[in-house]
């Protein structure tokens, strides 16, 4: 767990570099910039310290133990993009956290994670009352609810509105957007509802909400209620039917089909893709009100984005799931993680060729995409010739900035209804700004 | 946990099933439903805490017997010149794990189905004892207001 990114430290440093070349390059791309880095952050562990400081500086005093333990959480959650991974447990007993703390510690020598991980076990090894703190509520409920997945979904899903063929609206937007925040937020409850004894045993889930008794499974569950209903409502009577008909599909699809399909058979990783794809699916119908190709050429994007995503994550996972009864492709058929990994790289060259025939975008997005669609599809061609958790590593982070630059690329070179569009107007701010600075 | 508390209480993580016990809390006017509830629980992490604590072991032994054999293949000794332990690679390891996981497979689909009806018992049992419990409440604060 904690090991295993803490090696991916080592081989990723170039990547934030690049990123703050960028974002120094051009400042309007800041929206980028804090995204991969929200990104980043979520990949990020407490290793990693000093690569996000460079977006957010982190005071070093730290006010009190508990605080300190409850930003480390929110750096060490690993959460899977747009549908969270498989949870991964390795609780932090005393003696592998010991022979943790001794591998980080001649791997790097980073001090500060170093008493940072103490200081958690610290607070890890003492009894707790198993009262619901009021003040902790909602970092509890964030934590419940996956609030960082659930923000890159909605992300993914304002990229449907966005890339939608109509006039911009703003409250359908913004109820789109909530609706399908709060739709999230439920499935993802549900999710770890599901999962305790689970994400117990594994190092990355072991400090989720439930795990640790901070919240009953009925409060849970009521939560999700709380959410999922009207989010629900919301997007089938504020936005249209078809988008709450997706919407309700895709929760049932995650939490009824995925989640417990992920301890039966390998077919998982392809449910879980689908419930990726939806998102930006739901965004499109929320705008144009149809199922049109467009719609489903974004979701096919996101659909093939998941493979190499999921499957480089993954390889490097393997005991965890293994030991977890994770029935996954990278521990059950290796070659096949591999292979379908490349195939879906090359498959997003195919996908975003096809964009501007099916009038989506101009011919430049294909031209624009091809670099970074040829170096994923590089780094997925490495992942399945070497086999090895450096080149998985590779390919897992180059996804992740992959899909967000690969989304704004095309929404540049949206193809507008209205007459041309300034390059600066679009990429100045959000995109969902950029379009209102546009109407009347 | 402190003698006088009222209420339940969760420890760290188990050293060997790396689930967190609990200690809970009998109030001396439990009602039935509220005992059913907590022998329930209780119950669950019993079964929990075995299963857990059986297959990590197992799977910690099989993995050691797997690295012996396999460096004793190698002509390999288990601790190298600086007397540390030796292991294998990840890809040599994939092996192991993918033989553990497809022996485990039916344990894990019987384990799967006890712990979803328990998990769903137990969060249904919840439901009932707050909903008793905020009538009884109601009822008191009526019983209250009228005197």
């Amino acid at each position: 767990g904690l090991f295993v990114w803490h090696l991916k430290n080592t081989g990723v440093r170039q990547i934030p570099c690049q990123f703050v070349h960028l974002c120094h390059v051009a400042n309007d791309r800041l929206i980028t910039f804090q995204y991969f880095n929200f990104l980043k952050r979520m990949y990020v562990t407490q290793c990693n310290k000093d690569l996000s400081q460079r977006a957010k500086p982190k005071s070093d005093s730290v006010a009190s133990p508990f605080r300190d333990l409850q930003q480390q959480d929110q750096e060490k959650k690993i959460i899977h993009k747009i549908r969270p991974i498989s949870p991964i447990y390795q609780p932090l007993s005393e003696t592998s956290s010991r022979n943790e703390l001794r591998e980080m510690k001649s791997a790097a020598g980073t001090e500060d994670s170093v008493t940072a991980v103490r200081a958690e076990s610290k607070e890890d090894r003492q009894w707790k009352e198993m009262k619901l703190q009021l003040d902790d509520l909602p970092g509890i409920l964030a934590r419940l609810s996956k609030i960082k997945l659930t923000a890159l979904v909605v992300s993914t899903t304002s990229a449907g509105f966005a890339m939608a063929p109509v006039p911009f609206d703003l409250t359908c937007f913004l109820l789109a957007s909530l609706g399908t925040g709060l739709a999230s937020c439920a499935a993802n409850s549900i999710n770890q509802f599901f999962e305790v004894p689970f994400d117990s045993n594994m190092n990355r889930t072991k400090n989720r909400p439930l795990v640790r008794g901070q919240i009953s499974p009925l409060l849970a569950v009521c939560f999700a209620a709380s959410c999922g209903v009207p989010g629900l409502a919301l997007l089938t009577l504020g936005v249209n039917p078809l988008t709450g008909a997706l919407g309700a599909f895709n929760i049932f699809l995650y939490t009824c089909c995925y989640t417990p399909m992920k301890r039966m058979s390998i077919a998982n990783t392809w449910v879980g893709a689908v419930v990726g794809a939806i998102p930006p699916v739901m965004g499109w119908t929320a705008a144009t009100g149809s199922l049109d190709a467009g719609a489903l050429l974004l979701g096919g994007i996101l659909y093939s984005w998941q493979f190499p995503h999921f499957n480089a994550l993954s390889w490097g996972l393997r005991e965890d799931y293994s030991r977890g009864g994770y029935c996954m492709m990278s521990v059950t058929h290796p070659g096949l993680c591999r292979r379908v990994a490349l195939r879906h790289c090359l498959a997003l060259i195919g996908l975003s060729t096809l964009a501007p025939v099916l009038d989506i975008t101009t011919w430049t997005f294909p031209i624009i995409s091809l670099p970074i669609n040829l170096y994923i599809s590089y780094l997925g061609f490495r992942f399945y010739r070497d086999a090895d958790r450096s080149s998985s590593r590779k390919l897992f982070f180059c996804s992740l900035w992959h899909l967000p630059m690969l989304l704004l690329v095309m929404f540049s070179c949206k193809k507008s209804f209205l007459e041309k569009e300034d390059k600066g107007d679009l990429l100045g701010g959000n995109r969902g700004r950029a379009m209102e600075i546009r109407l009347p | 946990p402190p003698a006088h508390s009222r209420s339940d209480w969760i420890g760290p993580p188990d050293k060997h099933s790396n689930l967190r016990p609990v200690v809970f809390y009998v109030p001396p006017e439990e009602s039935p439903l509220e005992r059913q509830l907590r022998e329930a629980r209780q119950e669950a992490q019993a079964c929990d805490q075995r299963f857990w604590a059986r297959h990590n072991r197992a799977f910690h032994q099989e993995k050691e017997e797997f690295i012996y054999s396999r460096l004793k293949a190698k002509g390999l000794e288990m601790r190298d010149e600086t007397g540390k332990k030796a292991t294998l690679n990840a890809e040599e390891m994939a092996d192991f794990y993918k033989d553990f996981l497809s022996k485990n497979f039916r344990k894990h689909m019987q384990y799967n189905r006890d712990w979803y009806k328990r998990n769903f018992t137990i969060t249904f049992l919840m439901g009932q004892v707050a909903l008793a419990r905020a009538l009884r409440w109601l009822r008191w604060k009526k019983k209250n207001v009228g005197n």
